[in-house]
């Protein structure tokens, strides 16, 4: 009980009126550049740093943790209504949310983003506050070697956003994987694929390529079908609120994906991409109605926002309870804490336990802020697609630039996007699916250099994957999503035919 | 739209508003300079941007700059920018970019055509020793131990750190070339960034890490890595870790951050922005800041830091080589 007497100190001090405001503007802040296609709460922060000169260490840590939240909020319009991911972590939702919105249910598929990021946000701050050191002491326990088999999981769910096509799917998981290999390689400091230029050194940008792919994509797509009046027309229909079905299917993947989502952002290789692939596979696998997948499945939306969510919470565990950064955003904050001369370390909870439980307080404030924040602004965000879509796509091309060239002041960058955007157009065209070519980029280098690190550390030695308990039994699960399906289809056709021959 | 379109203006205007607001006003008494631009390569929030940030603080308060002017542009150790300031900024006499010995290796492995010997060294800031650590229930409890085990087979010990040819790399592989063994035999893992660095530590995944003190001294305080020896010349202050050449270890090497000026100024010149630099390493400010950072101070300047540099890169592309990275 000690926890919930520090927890309400924390609230005292977070909700004081300056600090409260710090938390508004953190989230309006937030929200708006999880919208914006390229711009992310990492730079976000990073430019919000001088503010450390000036401002109470509490109040700062407040605002930075309403940016870092609010941008996984802000993040999922876009992704839904318009087909353009605001952030690496809401490609998914990208999925199932535009398929809703085309079909003019935006409103259900805005709230249920919305709610969903609500509960499991406040599930897994809840968690945070009362399970952090357990659950980054488990966290620790796994090596490259457990973190490979994980990413031999997540290529088998990658089967679940292939499209109709496995062939076309897993080509385009390949060209992400080649992607994925541009720049310097970790283990070596060896360029490859980089042609000679410099600005490649560091690999290429996965937000690049998803607004490539996703918006610069769209818009050129319709620009060049616009004149024979092919344009796919958005009409809005029904309720703008949840209905009673769309509550019923929502509030489990809402759970599932807290539950995915929380412990992703305690370890080291995580991310807040890995959780969504997770609970959109599981979704998919578990729903009532899998054909409904692809043509606008409220799951779909539902479980994979609230894992992005959860995720984030998970990401300030490692950070609050040891000093270590898992995410980019984190590793801004550390930085934060260290022009007050706060060493975040062990023992950031006994030397700054009043700092540290603020932000806590305000991480509970925050969600509670954007939920009210988020859901009137449904109605308005729905209205966007009223606008023609010329207009609206030409907008959209004007901030994906934007975006674009303010992750890195790189012209380069700006290239590799409009590029990606025309072979994006081409896909489109040929019916190849986008979201394998992202998931490859983000999963192959998080393969490749665990599956070295491993060996490295085990001298060489294959076997280690197997000998390692955790890493055997994450390959036994691969193992069973691959195998059990058609041998289960096999047992039961095997049974049908035992059945009706006499 | 319309809405997009205003909430990104918010946005904008806040940023620029935090920056803007929150600096102290200068007063004009012993200005030196009207304004300093200043050119991070590197991201905002690293160590370079927060070392111009600092002089920039610490400058500002004492009056002797009236304003600063801030580009960051990063990537690949510095290289991307680096370029870009030797072109754009070449005469420019109050222009000054910030790097240190990351630059120094990344300029040797990437083989890149303009390196950090076509900028001109002003003075070197601060620097850090790195630290040899291993996890808390590690067989070696001192020194003498580990290095054994490094003498007799350097594969056997797997050390996590940085990326493979940084700073980390470059002292493991000086340690093994010291110890009478190939830099090259080393299980070198490098890790994405100090987090999973540390991960792998602290969970006992690798035999030992190496890295710059500061990332791993709250750990070490916490007693969930143990410090072995470090690679400075001296101790750390209020530290009792040996250093490896009293542990009869002949290394020295260390992080060092500086700044250095465009290329194509005359010597009038570039002796005032080394005035300004010791000016601003006087103020009580930069005292204030180096003690709230934890930066080790190293203040070199003009032709001694010039010919420090210089010993710097031949060692390090010895050292590159060795490792068969150069």
């Amino acid at each position: 009980m000690e926890t919930l007497a520090l927890l309400a100190g924390g609230f005292a001090t977070a909700l004081s009126a300056q600090n409260l405001l710090f938390a508004f503007a953190g989230c309006f802040l937030g929200t708006a550049v999880g919208v914006l296609p390229g711009i992310g709460p990492a730079l976000t922060v990073a430019l919000l740093l001088p503010i450390t000169f000036k401002v109470p260490a509490a109040s700062a840590f407040i605002l930075f943790a309403g940016v870092y939240y609010g941008a996984m909020y802000g993040g999922s319009t876009t992704s839904i209504l318009l087909n353009t991911p605001g952030e690496s972590a809401t490609i998914i939702t990208a999925l199932e949310g535009f398929q809703m919105a085309k079909r003019g249910r935006a409103g259900p598929a805005l709230a249920t983003a919305a709610i969903g990021s609500f509960v499991a946000g406040t599930i897994a701050t809840a968690a945070l506050t009362f399970f952090a050191p357990v659950v980054v002491e488990l966290a620790l326990k796994l090596g490259p070697a457990e973190y490979f088999s994980l990413m031999v999981i997540a290529f088998v769910a990658v089967s679940a956003v292939l499209g109709s096509s496995a062939v076309r799917g897993l080509t385009m998981l390949f060209l992400g994987l080649v992607f994925g290999i541009v720049g310097v390689d970790l283990q070596t400091g060896q360029p490859r694929f980089t042609f000679g230029l410099i600005e490649l050194l560091d690999g290429i940008e996965v937000t690049i390529v998803a607004v490539g792919l996703f918006a610069v994509a769209e818009t050129l797509h319709l620009a060049a079908r616009h004149r024979y009046g092919e344009d796919e027309l958005l009409p809005l229909s029904g309720s703008l609120w949840l209905t009673r079905e769309d509550f019923v299917r929502s509030w489990k993947p809402w759970l599932r994906g807290a539950l995915i989502g929380f412990p992703f952002g305690a370890i080291p290789a995580g991310g807040a991409e890995l959780p969504t692939f997770f609970s959109y596979y599981i979704e998919r696998k578990l729903a009532r109605r899998p054909e409904e997948f692809g043509r606008g499945a409220i799951e779909g939306v539902a479980g994979p926002e609230a894992a992005n969510n959860a995720s984030a919470a998970g990401v300030l565990m490692p950070m609050l309870t040891l000093g270590l950064p898992t995410s980019v955003t984190a590793a801004i904050m550390l930085s934060a804490f260290q022009s007050y001369g706060i060493q975040p370390g062990p023992l950031l909870f006994q030397t700054q336990g009043e700092l540290v439980w603020s932000m806590i307080a305000s991480l509970y404030i925050g969600n509670a802020m954007l939920l009210v924040l988020n859901l009137p602004l449904i109605g308005l965000w729905v209205r966007v697609l009223r606008i023609p879509r010329p207009q609206l796509y030409g907008g959209i091309l004007v901030f994906a630039t934007i975006g674009a060239y303010g992750v890195a002041n790189s012209v380069i960058d700006l290239a590799v996007m409009y590029a990606v955007g025309l072979v994006g157009m081409l896909m489109k065209r040929y019916d190849f699916p986008v979201a394998p070519v992202v998931i490859g980029m983000i999963l192959g280098p998080l393969a490749e250099q665990s599956f070295r690190q491993a060996m490295t550390i085990s001298q060489g030695d294959v076997t280690t994957f197997l000998t390692r308990p955790i890493s055997a039994a994450f390959l036994a699960i691969a193992a069973a999503l691959v195998l059990a399906p058609p041998v289960l289809r096999a047992y039961a056709a095997s049974r049908a035919r035992a059945r009706s021959s006499p | 739209m319309n809405m997009r379109r205003r909430t990104f203006l918010v946005a904008t205007v806040a940023a620029a508003a935090s920056t803007q607001a929150f600096s102290p006003r200068p007063t004009r008494a012993q200005q030196r300079f009207e304004s300093i631009f200043m050119f991070i390569p590197a991201g905002p929030g690293g160590g370079w941007d927060s070392t111009g940030r600092a002089i920039e603080q610490a400058a500002r308060a004492a009056g002797l700059v009236g304003s600063f002017q801030f580009e960051n542009v990063g990537g690949a150790g510095g290289m991307v920018g680096l370029p870009r300031f030797v072109n754009q900024r070449r005469g420019q006499a109050n222009a000054l970019i910030v790097g240190g010995s990351v630059m120094v290796g990344a300029g040797i492995t990437n083989k890149s055509p303009i390196t950090i010997r076509d900028v001109v060294p002003i003075a070197r800031l601060t620097e850090e020793a790195g630290v040899v650590v291993v996890p808390p229930n590690s067989p070696h409890r001192d020194w003498a131990s580990l290095a054994a085990a490094f003498r007799a087979n350097p594969g056997s010990v797997p050390v996590g750190g940085g990326s493979a040819g940084g700073t980390d790399h470059i002292a493991l592989g000086l340690i093994l070339k010291a110890l009478g063994r190939n830099p090259r035999e080393a299980s070198y893992v490098a890790f994405a960034g100090g987090g999973p660095a540390q991960a792998a530590i602290l969970g006992g995944q690798v035999g030992a890490g190496i890295s710059g003190y500061s990332e791993f001294a709250e750990q070490i305080k916490a007693g969930r890595m143990r410090a072995l020896a470090t690679t400075g010349a001296e101790r750390i202050p209020g530290t009792d870790i040996p250093t490896l050449k009293e542990l009869g270890v002949n290394v020295t090497a260390a992080n060092w951050r500086g700044v250095f000026a465009a290329p194509g100024i005359t010597p009038a010149q570039r002796q005032a922005l080394i005035d300004l630099i010791t000016a601003v390493h006087a103020t009580p400010q930069w005292k204030e800041i180096l003690a709230q950072r934890a930066w080790t101070d190293a203040f070199l300047a003009g032709d001694a830091f010039a010919a420090y540099l210089r010993e710097d890169i031949a060692k390090t592309e010895t050292v590159l080589k060795d490792l068969g990275l150069a």
